[in-house]
């Protein structure tokens, strides 16, 4: 569909149901929250793309209506798990994170927008679930929900959402510089039978057609996300892990060494555009 | 047994009298529809949501029975007419007995 079809759609659209988005092209989440679906590439991105666009631009108007209020999205409900989550203690030491963090819209903003991030005492690259699970191990005495395991995933969702509008910032250098090179060299090393990088879809065949789907530019500042596919909300790794999959290769393991890098690359390329998640996508 | 489960409603805060609004309700339930069979061949028992109500002011809006192809989290939206302030209950009936109930107040000038 060109843009210029939508756009008509979009118009035609409105005038049925007036209360809805007036227009298709601006993401407003609930009538307040602006995002940002479009902006310059970063410097690092040595100019690959020349515009570096949000995955909620590349779906069909009625899947983006969906994430414009948190009552459509289908999300809001795992996240809203989360949230109770965060005010429930547990564990040995019977604490909740909210005894620890306070108000999860107050401690949590910015966290979305900056993670993968480096952990000083750490020595290590952790992703938000890696620090959750952290946090509830050491911190709390409890059981590990497990990466991209569905508690886990409606934790990362409560905590993306009030991050919502943020933009995406995440550090590259310092510590985190040879992850990120790590990452990089992942994104452009070609996988499978099928001979396929992420870049061969998300860069230079983004907008196009694989198959019956719409190539994005692979952007995660949506995750996790609420895929209409399989009805749940989807994890960053386990979206790679179908991304390699799908090349025909072996693909690296949930929470990886190799995942993480790959994350902290990707979520750089986004640098500019607003969290959105839990955003909704096919 | 349905864990976790959620209503939430949408009403407008305020209206004229005689206006229609639009009213949105989810309940986040797994609707299980009692067809299925787990991994070791044995029928998943049937769980959903069977009744949903809606009154306004002790006054019957809508009555609805929910049957086993309605999928999870079922998603209900319709329109009424207010004819004065007042509150909306809503009151949906699990399988297992379970009640979960939700009111929203409206003013209408």
């Amino acid at each position: 569909m060109t843009m210029s079809t939508l756009k008509t759609a979009a118009c035609g659209l409105a005038l049925l149901a007036a209360p809805l988005a007036a227009n298709a092209e601006d993401l407003v989440v609930n009538g307040e929250i602006e995002m940002i679906t479009e902006t310059e590439p970063a410097a690092h991105l040595d100019g690959a793309v020349p515009t570096v666009r949000s995955g909620w631009t590349f779906r069909a108007s009625e899947t983006q209506q969906l994430q414009m209020d948190d009552f459509e999205n289908p999300a809001m409900i795992d996240a809203d798990n989360g949230m109770s989550a965060w005010n429930t203690a547990e564990g040995a030491e019977g604490k909740s994170c909210a005894d620890c963090h306070g108000a999860m819209e107050d401690s949590m903003e910015m966290v979305r927008a900056t993670y993968p991030k480096w952990n000083e005492e750490a020595g290590e690259v952790r992703n938000i679930q890696m620090q959750v699970d952290d946090c509830r191990v050491n911190q709390m005495g409890a059981e590990p929900y497990g990466l991209d395991s569905r508690p886990m995933l409606a934790m990362e969702a409560a905590i993306s959402s009030v991050g919502r509008g943020q933009v995406v910032d995440v550090a590259i250098d310092g510590p985190a510089a040879e992850t990120w090179e790590m990452g990089k060299e992942l994104y452009y090393t070609r996988f499978g039978q099928l001979d396929l990088s992420c870049a061969s879809c998300h860069e230079l065949n983004y907008d196009n057609y694989i198959r019956a789907d719409h190539l994005s530019q692979g952007q995660i500042n949506g995750f996790p996300t609420y895929r209409l596919k399989n009805a749940r909300l989807n994890g960053t790794h386990s979206r790679f892990r179908g991304c390699i999959r799908d090349t025909r290769a072996e693909t690296f393991a949930v929470g990886s060494e190799e995942f993480l890098a790959l994350e902290l690359y990707v979520a750089s390329r986004g640098n500019g555009l607003t969290v959105e998640g839990p955003a909704v996508r096919n | 047994m349905a864990d976790n489960v959620t209503p939430r409603v949408r009403v407008p805060r305020d209206a004229a009298a005689g206006d229609t609004i639009t009213i949105k309700t989810l309940i986040s339930h797994p609707m299980e529809s009692g067809q299925r069979k787990d991994s070791d061949g044995n029928t998943i028992p049937r769980s959903i949501i069977n009744r949903f109500t809606c009154d306004f002011n002790g006054e019957s809006v809508m009555e609805m029975i929910l049957e086993p192809a309605i999928s999870t989290n079922p998603f209900i939206e319709f329109q009424a007419v207010v004819p004065e302030s007042g509150t909306f209950a809503f009151t949906w009936y699990d399988d297992d007995g379970s009640v979960y109930e939700e009111s929203k107040d409206i003013a209408v000038s």
